[in-house]
């Protein structure tokens, strides 16, 4: 075996650049984190760990590479949504070499789903906002009125949203008035141009409902009315709103905030008119109860006429006026043989005190043997012997005749 | 006196017509609550034939609304 040259070796050293294993890893990091930018990755997710620490560790992959990402706590809390294994996400982020490991990660300061992007967060997180400062409470929602004679519309004046309402209040019920605020309903300023189309019909405050709303289209066509400015000018519209967006299944900010949601402008139409044959058939029937009660009421009281005219004392009129007569006459005569009783009951009273009074008279009295005797001389009538002197001469009256006499003998007794 | 409303004579006649059909009233009042709900069928049925079937358009000019008929294309 060849021994070593050393000199050969120190020539070596000298002439080309050994690093240090630290020393390659700063080279690696400074170039690196220098020459990439901050910059957005898509990929998959995979080992996933939400550290007890609160950051998130996990492993980016596509169908041949992956990398290593962290998401620090301060970061990673202001998520709205949960990262999974085999997610797939866009990040954003700068790349970060650890020198004492010899690794690089993408240090994460944005994460979002991939492909709906940004949108369906905002979505979200305006939702969960707007419900909790109590926007979709059903006790804001205004009732519909039954009859509006005016309609309010904000949509744009092409499309077939505008069409297909005019067409079904044609068909529906033709006898309210339908005003067009048209409005950009999608692309730049159509969130804006909305929520002042509401606030323009409030101002005009003629309306007595309206329909805010769009044909169907992508999540982005429907995008201004999940925004914000648009959902607060519904809450404070005092015209009612019904919403009308899209398609049967789309939800947007719009319809939870309305007073009521259509699940396409036509359905919209329907809900804000009544149906004027059902109301027709209503007028008729009400007319008809009115007629028939009306007549009833007057056949009542015919019937009522004719049974006072036909009865027993209007087809007699005389007879009754001869009841009438004879009637009079019974109480007449009752009137006299009652006071005839009485007469003649009077009268035995009467008789009965004659009796009385004559039995008591002086002459009754005198026929009983009594006689009445006066002194002569002065006619005093002597009731006891204590009148009389001796020798006084007394007139004695008897009930028939009468004689005088001279007093012989007094008794006092 | 603002107009009569379509809905508010709507809700007479069907007074009207509950109290026509309890048939209490005097034979006068019967025939007064008859000829008032015969004239408001008349006016209801005059409004509902009433088809508006032009969209107006409404505009803002500074501070000014506009209210047009649309235009036939």
């Amino acid at each position: 075996m060849p021994l070593i040259n050393f000199m050969d070796l120190f020539d070596q050293l000298e002439r080309e650049n050994i690093y240090t294993v630290s020393e390659i890893n700063l080279e690696i990091k400074e170039l690196l984190e220098t020459t990439i930018p901050a910059l957005w990755v898509q990929g998959e997710i995979s080992n996933f760990t939400h550290h007890s620490s609160g950051h998130m560790y996990f492993s980016l992959k596509d169908i041949n590479s992956q990398i290593n990402c962290v998401m620090w706590k301060n970061r990673n809390i202001a998520l709205n949504f949960s990262p999974t294994d085999g997610m797939k996400v866009n990040v954003y982020g700068a790349i970060r070499v650890y020198e004492k490991r010899g690794t690089y990660q993408i240090d994460i300061y944005k994460m979002m789903p991939s492909g709906i992007g940004d949108l369906q967060i905002a979505f979200e997180q305006l939702k969960a906002q707007l419900n909790a400062e109590g926007l979709f409470d059903s006790q804001y929602k205004k009732s519909l009125p039954q009859f509006p004679v005016n309609v309010g519309i904000v949509t744009s004046s092409t499309g077939a949203a505008i069409r297909d309402i005019k067409n079904v209040i044609n068909r529906r019920f033709p006898a309210v008035k339908l005003i067009l605020r048209p409005a950009t309903v999608q692309g730049e300023g159509a969130a804006g141009d909305i929520a002042r189309a509401i606030e323009e019909f409030n101002e005009y405050k003629d309306v007595d409902v309206l329909i805010v709303g769009r044909g169907g289209g992508s999540l982005e066509d429907l995008w201004a009315f999940n925004e914000e400015v648009v959902a607060r000018a519904i809450f404070q519209s005092d015209i009612p709103v019904v919403s009308a967006v899209g398609h049967e299944i789309d939800f947007t900010i719009s319809d939870f905030v309305a007073d009521l949601r259509a699940p396409t402008p036509s359905a919209a139409a329907e809900l804000v008119v009544p149906d004027m044959n059902e109301i027709n058939n209503i007028l008729n029937s009400l007319y008809s109860i009115c007629k028939k009660s009306t007549l009833d009421s007057v056949m009542t009281y015919r019937e009522q006429i004719k049974n006072i005219r036909t009865s027993y004392g209007f087809r007699r009129p005389l007879d009754y006026v001869n009841q009438f007569r004879q009637r009079l006459d019974e109480l007449s005569h009752l009137n006299s043989l009652a006071a005839m009783h009485k007469i003649s009951i009077e009268k035995q009273r009467l008789q009965q005190l004659h009796h009385r009074l004559t039995d008591l008279s002086p002459d009754s009295v005198l026929n009983r043997g009594y006689s009445i005797v006066r002194r002569l001389s002065d006619k005093e009538l002597i009731k006891n012997a204590g009148q009389l002197n001796m020798n006084d001469d007394i007139f004695l009256q008897f009930y028939k005749g009468s004689a005088e006499s001279r007093i012989t003998k007094i008794d006092k007794n | 006196m603002a107009e009569l409303s379509f809905e508010d004579a709507l809700n007479r006649l069907e007074e009207i017509a509950n109290i026509l059909e309890q048939g209490s009233q005097s034979l006068d009042e019967t025939l007064k609550l008859f000829e008032e709900g015969n004239k408001l069928f008349v006016f209801c049925e005059e409004k509902l034939d009433k088809a508006e079937n032009k969209l107006h358009i409404l505009t803002k000019d500074n501070n000014n609304f506009k209210l047009e008929p649309e235009r036939d294309e």
